[in-house]
C-alpha cells in the first residue's frame, strides 16, 4: 500500500507538500502569540471578514487579478483587527464577542455588495474566497537560472521570510507584551503598537495564505500546532519551534492521508487542505492523550509515595 | 439546601410571567396563521406582488404580518431572534460567544456522514431530517470535546473552540471531497444546501423553527437561576450541588438546537450574529441580568422582524445579511447611547464630574483668599469681592481656564461680577464655598491624623476624594474629629496655602 503511494508520488505532490509546509509555518509563528493573547479565533474572523475588501477591490479594478484582491483583503483584514480592538476597548465588550460582531457585520456587508452587483459581474463568494492547494503547482513562475517554481511557493517563501525576520527583530517585545502588557508598558515598550503590528502580520499572513492554499489550512494552522505546543512546554521559544515542527508534520501527513486514506475505503481521493487540518487535529489528539497520561502517572506515583 | 432555596426564591417570577405572555401572544399569532398557511407548501421569498400599493403601505403590511408572502419568514426570524437573544446572553456572560461559530462549523462532518449513510442505504441523500440529526450529533460531539479540552488542559476557551472548529470543518471538507465521487447521488451543493437557503422557506421549516425556539425559550426561562449561577459564580454553583459540566451541556444543547435549525433556515453568518450581537447590545442598557435577558430577547426579535421585512421589500437582498446589518446598527446605537455602559453616557458622566470638581476648586480658592485677606483680630468672615488677578495667582490657572470656570459657576448662581476685574460670591456661592472648604479640610485633617500623610502633601491628595465625599462620610469625619476638639465651622487649613500669609503657619503650629 505504502509503496504504491510512493511509486505514484511525483513532482506535483512535492510542490503541494512544500506549499503546505510553507503556509503552515507562516501561520504557526504568529499563531503562538495569538494563542497566548487569547485571540485564537482571529484567523477565522479575518477569513470571513475580508469579503467586502475583495468585493471593493474587484469593483475598482474590474478584474480578478490576485494583487488588487490581495490588497483589498489585506486592508479589510487589518480593519477587522482594529474594529475588534475598538469595540472591545471602548465598549467594554468581551474580546470574542467583539470579534464575532465585527466579522459577521463585515461579512454581511460584503455579501450584500456581491449580491447587488451579481447581475452584471461574475463574482461569487465561493470562488473569490478560497484558493485550492491542489492547483498551486500549475501556476508557475520562472526565477533566475531558468528554474520554474510555482508562484505560490515563491509568495509563501517571501511571507515566511517576512514573518521570521519580524519575529527575530521584535522577539523580546512580543514576548514581554504577550505575557505582561503592564510590565511592557512600564519598560517603555509600546504594547499597543506591538499588538497592532502583530494583528497586521496576522491579517497579511491569513489573506496571503488563504488566497493561495485555502482558508481551512490557515484557520487550522493558526491554532492547532500552537495549542499542541502549548501543552508540551511552558517556554516561549521551544513552543514556537515545536509548533513549527507540528505544522510541517501535519502538512506532510495531511497530503499523504489525502492520497492514501480514500483509497482504503473505496474512494478516489480527497481535498488536501481538509486532510491537513485533520492531520493537525490528530497530532493534537496524540499530544492531548500523552499529557493526560503523564499527569495521571505522576498523580499515581505521588499517591504511592504518600501511602 | 437553604442556599438553593434562597436562590430559588429570588424575584425571577416576573421574568417567567413576562416570557409566558410573549409566548402566549406568539401562539395566538401562529394559530391565526395556521389557517392561511395550510394550503401552500412553499413560496418564494422575493415574490412581491406588483400591485398598486405604495411602498410604505407594503412595509406596514409586512410589519404587522398581514402580508401573506412574507409572514412565515418574518415570524420565524423574529422567533429565532428572541430565543437566540435569550440563550446568547448566557453565552456572552460565560465568555463563550463564539461557541455558535465553532458549533456551526462542527456540524459539517455529521452532515456529510449522514448523507453518505443515506446513499449507502439506497435512500435519498438529501432528505432533511436525517441530515439535521447528523449535524446535531457531530455539533454536540464538537461541543463536548471543547468542554473536555477546557477541563483537562490549560488551554482557554478560544483555543479549544478554534481547534474544534478548524479540525471538524477540515474533516467535513475532506469527507465532501470523498463522497463527491459517489455515482449514486450528487453531493454537490450539500454544504450550501444545509448552510442557509435564506431565500425560500417552507411551512415545515417554520414549524420546526418555532418548535425549537419555543422549547429553548421555555427551558432557559425555567432554568434561569441555574444558568445565572453558572455565568456568575461557577464555584458557588458547584458548592451548592449543581454539576457545572451538566449545566454547561444544557446551555450548549440549547445553543446547538438553535444553531442547527437557524443554520438550515437562515444561514451560518446570521445565526452566529444572532447569538452574539443582541446580548452584547443589551449589556449597554442595564447591569441587571433579568433586564438584560429581556432587552436582549426584544432586540433580537426586533432585529429579525425589521431586517426580514426590509429584505422582503427590496428585491435581491438576502435576509440573513440584512438582519445582521440591522442587529449591528442596533449594537452601534447601544454602544454609543446605552444607558449604563454607552460611550456617550460614560463621557457625559466623566465630564459632569470634572466640571463639578473644577467649580468646587474655584469656590474654595475664593474662600481661601477671603480668609487670607481677613483683617487681623476679626473672626467673622465677610463676603467681599476678590480681584481676578489674585484668584488667578492663587491656583495658577490660565486666564482662559479661569474665565471658563467662572462662567460655569455664574451659570449656577454661585458668583457675581459687581464690576470689571472683580468677582464676588453670591449668597448661595458663599455657603457652598464654606461647605466645600470645610469638606476639604476635614478630609485633610483625617488624612494627617489617620493616614500619616505629611501636611505638605495633603492638599493634592485630598483633592481627589473630597468631591465625592457623601454626607454620611462627612458626618463620620465630624465625629472622629470632634474628639480632637477642633471647632467645626470651617477649621483652619492645616498647611500653608500657596501664596498665603504667615498667619496660616501659626494656626498649623497651634494644631
Amino acid at each position: 500500500m505504502i509503496t504504491e503511494i510512493f511509486s505514484e508520488w511525483g513532482a506535483l505532490d512535492n510542490w503541494i507538500v512544500i506549499a503546505g509546509i510553507l503556509s503552515a509555518l507562516c501561520c504557526a509563528i504568529p499563531g503562538c502569540f495569538l494563542l497566548l493573547r487569547g485571540m485564537s479565533m482571529m484567523g477565522d474572523a479575518i477569513s470571513h471578514a475580508v469579503l467586502p475588501g475583495l468585493a471593493i477591490a474587484f469593483f475598482i479594478s474590474g478584474e480578478r487579478a490576485s494583487l488588487s484582491m490581495f490588497i483589498g483583503a489585506a486592508i479589510v483584514g487589518i480593519l477587522t483587527a482594529l474594529f475588534t480592538q475598538w469595540v472591545s476597548r471602548f465598549g467594554n465588550v468581551d474580546r470574542g464577542a467583539a470579534m464575532g460582531i465585527v466579522f459577521t457585520t463585515l461579512f454581511a456587508i460584503g455579501l450584500l455588495m456581491i449580491v447587488k452587483a451579481a447581475d452584471h459581474v461574475d463574482l461569487d463568494p465561493g470562488c473569490v474566497l478560497y484558493g485550492a492547494i491542489e492547483l498551486t503547482p500549475l501556476d508557475t513562475l520562472e526565477i533566475a537560472g531558468g528554474l520554474e517554481i510555482p508562484r505560490a511557493v515563491f509568495v509563501l517563501s517571501l511571507m515566511l521570510l517576512m514573518n521570521i525576520i519580524g519575529l527575530l527583530l521584535f522577539y523580546k517585545e512580543l514576548k514581554i507584551s504577550s505575557f505582561d502588557p503592564g510590565l511592557a508598558t512600564s519598560m517603555g515598550i509600546p504594547a499597543n503598537t506591538i499588538h497592532f503590528g502583530l494583528m497586521t502580520v496576522v491579517a497579511l499572513t491569513t489573506v496571503a495564505c488563504f488566497e493561495i492554499v485555502g482558508s481551512i489550512i490557515v484557520i487550522a494552522m493558526l491554532i492547532v500546532p500552537a495549542a499542541s505546543a502549548f501543552l508540551l512546554t511552558t517556554r516561549l521559544l521551544p513552543m514556537i519551534i515545536i509548533s513549527c515542527v507540528f505544522a510541517a508534520l501535519s502538512s506532510i501527513l495531511g497530503h499523504i492521508g489525502a492520497v492514501s486514506i480514500p483509497r482504503m475505503i473505496g474512494f478516489d481521493s480527497t481535498i488536501t487542505s481538509g486532510m491537513m487540518a485533520v492531520a493537525s487535529g490528530v497530532l493534537f489528539l496524540v499530544v492531548w492523550i500523552y499529557v493526560i497520561l503523564v499527569r495521571s502517572l505522576k498523580n499515581k506515583a505521588i499517591r504511592q509515595v504518600h501511602s | 439546601m437553604t442556599v438553593r432555596k434562597a436562590v430559588k426564591d429570588s424575584r425571577l417570577w416576573n421574568v417567567k410571567i413576562g416570557f409566558a405572555l410573549i409566548l402566549f401572544a406568539l401562539c395566538l399569532i401562529v394559530s391565526q396563521l395556521h389557517g392561511y398557511s395550510q394550503s401552500d407548501s412553499g413560496f418564494s421569498f422575493f415574490n412581491r406582488s406588483d400591485s398598486d400599493d405604495g411602498f410604505l403601505e407594503f412595509l406596514f403590511e409586512t410589519l404587522i404580518l398581514a402580508n401573506y408572502n412574507t409572514r412565515l419568514v418574518v415570524l420565524s426570524t423574529t422567533l429565532l431572534g428572541v430565543s437566540s437573544g435569550l440563550v446568547g446572553s448566557f453565552l456572552l456572560l460565560r465568555k463563550q460567544s463564539l461557541m455558535g461559530d465553532a458549533l456551526s462549523h462542527a456540524t459539517l462532518p455529521g452532515i456529510v456522514l449522514s448523507f453518505w449513510f443515506l446513499v449507502a442505504l439506497g435512500k435519498d441523500g438529501k432528505s432533511l431530517l436525517p441530515l439535521l440529526i447528523g449535524a446535531g450529533l457531530s455539533g454536540m460531539l464538537g461541543v463536548v470535546l471543547v468542554l473536555l479540552i477546557r477541563k483537562t488542559t490549560k488551554l482557554k476557551d478560544d483555543a479549544a473552540m478554534g481547534i474544534i472548529l478548524s479540525v471538524f470543518f477540515g474533516l467535513g471538507v475532506s469527507l465532501i471531497g470523498m463522497v463527491q465521487s459517489l455515482p449514486e447521488a450528487s453531493a454537490a451543493g450539500l454544504e450550501s444546501f444545509i448552510f442557509g437557503k435564506t431565500a425560500s422557506m417552507v411551512v415545515g421549516d417554520f414549524w420546526m423553527i418555532s418548535f425549537i425556539c419555543v422549547v429553548s425559550i421555555l427551558v432557559s426561562v425555567t432554568c434561569i437561576k441555574e444558568l445565572t449561577l453558572l455565568c456568575f459564580d461557577e464555584s458557588f454553583a458547584s458548592a451548592t450541588g449543581f454539576h457545572v459540566m451538566w449545566l454547561d451541556l444544557l446551555l450548549l444543547l440549547l445553543v446547538g438546537a438553535i444553531t442547527i435549525v437557524g443554520l438550515q433556515a437562515v444561514g451560518l453568518i446570521l445565526i452566529i450574529a444572532f447569538l452574539i450581537t443582541p446580548p452584547a447590545a443589551a449589556r449597554f442598557w442595564t447591569n441587571d441580568l433579568q433586564q438584560m435577558l429581556t432587552i436582549s430577547a426584544v432586540l433580537g426579535g426586533v432585529s429579525g422582524w425589521i431586517g426580514s421585512s426590509i429584505s422582503a421589500l427590496l428585491p435581491k437582498l438576502p435576509a440573513g445579511a440584512v438582519i445582521v446589518l440591522v442587529a449591528a446598527s442596533v449594537f452601534i446605537f447601544s454602544m454609543l447611547f446605552g444607558k449604563t455602559g454607552g460611550i456617550f453616557y460614560r463621557w457625559q458622566r466623566h465630564r459632569r464630574l470634572s466640571i463639578k470638581v473644577s467649580r468646587q476648586h474655584i469656590l474654595r480658592a475664593v474662600f481661601e483668599i477671603l480668609e487670607k485677606n481677613l483683617e487681623e483680630g476679626k473672626s467673622i468672615l465677610r463676603n467681599l469681592p476678590v480681584s481676578l488677578s489674585e484668584l488667578q495667582q492663587h491656583r495658577s490657572w490660565s486666564r482662559k481656564e479661569l474665565h471658563r470656570q467662572l462662567k460655569s459657576a455664574s451659570r449656577h448662581g454661585y458668583v457675581e461680577f459687581p464690576e470689571e476685574g472683580v468677582v464676588c460670591l453670591s449668597e448661595d456661592g458663599f455657603g457652598e464655598a464654606a461647605r466645600v472648604t470645610r469638606n476639604h479640610r476635614l478630609w485633610e485633617l483625617y488624612l494627617i491624623r489617620y493616614a500619616d500623610v505629611a501636611p505638605s502633601h495633603v492638599d493634592r491628595g485630598a483633592d481627589f476624594v473630597e468631591h465625592v465625599l457623601g454626607p454620611e462620610i462627612v458626618r463620620k469625619l465630624e465625629d472622629e474629629l470632634r474628639q480632637l476638639e477642633i471647632q467645626l465651622s470651617v477649621p483652619p487649613s492645616p498647611h500653608v496655602i500657596s501664596g498665603a500669609s504667615q498667619k496660616n503657619l501659626k494656626t498649623q503650629d497651634e494644631l
